[in-house]
């Protein structure tokens, strides 16, 4: 854990030393607010809910998810430059480079999604909720993003170029993303899509979203089926089931990239 | 003396190509130890199997008498790496760097902090401790990386081809370096594609190509082996070789290899200086004009001409070696390292 903190702290003085990558990590959600609220949301009704209040969820969840690609390169950057290696060699816990990873990720996420919430409010979107409702909504979506983190860390650490990792990272999110109840209501969508988009982890997370948040008001359409009225639940279930899954096998894969 | 270092029977194999191919070595504690080879020839694979970070298919390999394979977090604790491509992060200051590294190395943060200020001021890097990485030349990065591998002061330095790609004077300087302040007492293992250097910072030599140790010995008794300085003549005119090898036999008591195509006769000789002046004046007897004639110091070169010409192809004619250099050298040029 300790070194995982020291990883996360060198990590996070990239972070200040070049700020760009959060700077644009940032204006890309900031982008995707404005054109879902001011060009697109005026062509997508959503029956019950005015669409911006509709949007914040669906746009956090998907930044987030999109923010978790960072390890990827990240994690690639670390294997081209060598200091992997370095790592390696030194007596310190095997998983602390990916923790270390994943944590200072964790904490640009939080950055980006404060960035957005601003952006959100500005639009206006609003929290019908009480703060600790509130609170637990951000919870969520951060402990979805760091399990979104060790799948990406997976990728990463099976590429062979941080070229290769910017856009394997980034590729499987567009499908992930907008096949799910983000942007539109999977009602619309073609039929067998469906139960795909219902079922879809960022669907759960953004569903619990709405509702921790109060941004599904009664009178909306929640979709159909289990997932639809276990949202939460469902959503802690993926999320543990990505950790359960990708955290072994992203170490695993750290031992094997890095011997290469 | 114990052995610091022990690699026996190492065999690593990507795919096809055999990168490490029955190597065995041994490294006395306390000495220096040369690993001397051309690209491709297996010796980053052998220290990144010594440093833990890659695994053999086969053999025994033991650093500081703990079996690298069984327990590699007991030896990482009790080695120093610094590697072909300095392992510092670019966004990171020296200072950061290399506290860092103490940090990870759990000898505390407070000791971490000392050890990093001592190591900079003694690299000579302390005006520049702040600075991130990035600004640094090539050679202040070499220099932060060796750092790197002696923030614990460990008893056994791995250091893979420390001055590749330095100039000349950087060069220099990193001899300086590690023989004065790296090697003090620890046993030190180096890679190196260049004799000279082999020459400068080391106690043995052992010379390594397609995954083999192809000779060893200490610099002197390598230098004896390849023939140290060699006299090379060029010649104008081909019907001058007969006479003029006749002449280099007689001033080098050997046999001089001859290679036509270029008119060029090379022999080995023992005196520098005298022996040219020799030459030069049977020459001058005889009445030949040499286009070009000095005296060549052994390189690595001439070292694989003659260590690996004499052990793959006892019979080859001496002229055709050059030949069967080039074809090694085109053989080797994939092999991952």
């Amino acid at each position: 854990m300790q070194d995982g903190w020291v990883v996360t702290k060198r990590n996070l003085i990239k972070i200040k030393r070049v700020p760009d990558l959060l700077i644009f990590s940032t204006i890309q959600p900031i982008m995707f607010v404005l054109l879902f609220a001011y060009v697109f949301g005026g062509a997508i009704p959503i029956p019950g809910v005015n669409y911006k209040e509709y949007l914040m969820a669906g746009i956090c969840t998907q930044t987030i998810a999109f923010g978790s690609a960072l390890t990827a390169i990240g994690l690639a950057d670390d294997l081209q430059k060598g200091i992997v290696d370095r790592f390696r060699s030194l007596p310190m816990s095997r998983a602390a480079v990916l923790l270390g990873r994943t944590t200072s990720d964790l904490l640009n996420n939080v950055l980006v999604v404060a960035v957005m919430g601003l952006c959100g409010l500005a639009v206006g979107w609003r929290i019908h909720t009480s703060v600790p409702e509130a609170l637990a909504g951000f919870g969520l979506l951060f402990l979805f993003g760091y399990a979104m983190s060790w799948v990406s860390a997976v990728i990463g650490l099976s590429v062979r170029s941080v070229e290769v990792a910017q856009s394997a990272g980034f590729i499987w999110l567009f499908p992930l993303t907008f096949l799910s109840n983000a942007f539109v209501s999977p009602a619309t969508m073609a039929k067998p899509l469906r139960p795909v988009a219902e079922w879809n982890p960022i669907s759960s997370v953004v569903l619990a979203l709405r509702d921790l948040w109060g941004n599904a008001p009664a009178g909306f359409f929640r979709g159909t089926g289990w997932p639809s009225h276990h949202a939460l639940l469902l959503s802690l279930l993926w999320s543990a089931a990505i950790l359960l899954v990708f955290m072994p096998l992203a170490i695993s894969r750290y031992r094997k990239a890095a011997s290469r | 003396m114990a052995d610091a270092i022990v690699a026996d029977g190492v065999v690593k194999t990507y795919g096809p190509v055999r990168a490490l191919d029955g190597f065995s070595v041994r490294v006395p504690q306390g000495t220096v130890l040369g690993l001397l080879g051309p690209n491709g020839a297996g010796k980053t694979t052998c220290v990144r199997i010594l440093t833990t970070l890659l695994r053999p298919d086969h053999g025994v390999v033991q650093v500081g008498g703990i079996d690298v394979l069984a327990r590699p977090q007991e030896v990482r604790r009790i080695i120093g790496l610094s590697g072909q491509n300095a392992a510092v992060d670019d966004n990171l200051s020296g200072y950061e760097n290399l506290e860092m590294i103490g940090r990870l190395y759990h000898i505390g943060k407070a000791r971490a902090r000392q050890r990093a200020h001592e190591l900079l001021e003694q690299f000579e890097l302390t005006d520049a401790a702040n600075r991130a990485v990035r600004t640094y030349s090539g050679g202040m990065r070499r220099r932060l990386d060796l750092a790197g591998a002696l923030v614990t002061a460990p008893p056994i330095i791995f250091l893979d081809e420390p001055t590749t790609g330095l100039d000349p004077r950087s060069r220099l300087g990193m001899w300086n370096v590690i023989n004065e302040r790296v090697h003090s007492g620890s046993t030190l293992l180096l890679t190196t594609q260049y004799l000279e250097e082999a020459d400068r910072l080391c106690d043995d030599i052992v010379v390594i190509d397609h995954g083999k140790a192809i000779a060893q010995g200490t610099p002197d008794e390598l230098k004896r082996q390849v023939g140290g300085e060699r006299l090379e003549v060029t010649v104008a005119s081909p019907s001058e070789l007969e006479i003029v090898a006749a002449l280099l036999e007689q001033v080098s008591k050997e046999t001089p290899t001859v290679d036509a195509e270029v008119r060029r006769l090379s022999a080995p000789v023992t005196g520098g200086a005298g022996v040219l002046v020799e030459l030069v004046r049977r020459l001058d007897d005889a009445g030949v004009e040499p286009l070009d004639i000095g005296i060549h110091r052994a390189t690595l070169d001439d070292a694989f001409l003659s260590l690996t010409g004499h052990a793959t192809a006892p019979e080859e004619e001496p002229a055709g070696q050059r030949g069967g250099r080039h074809g090694r050298q085109t053989e080797s040029a994939g092999v991952p390292q």
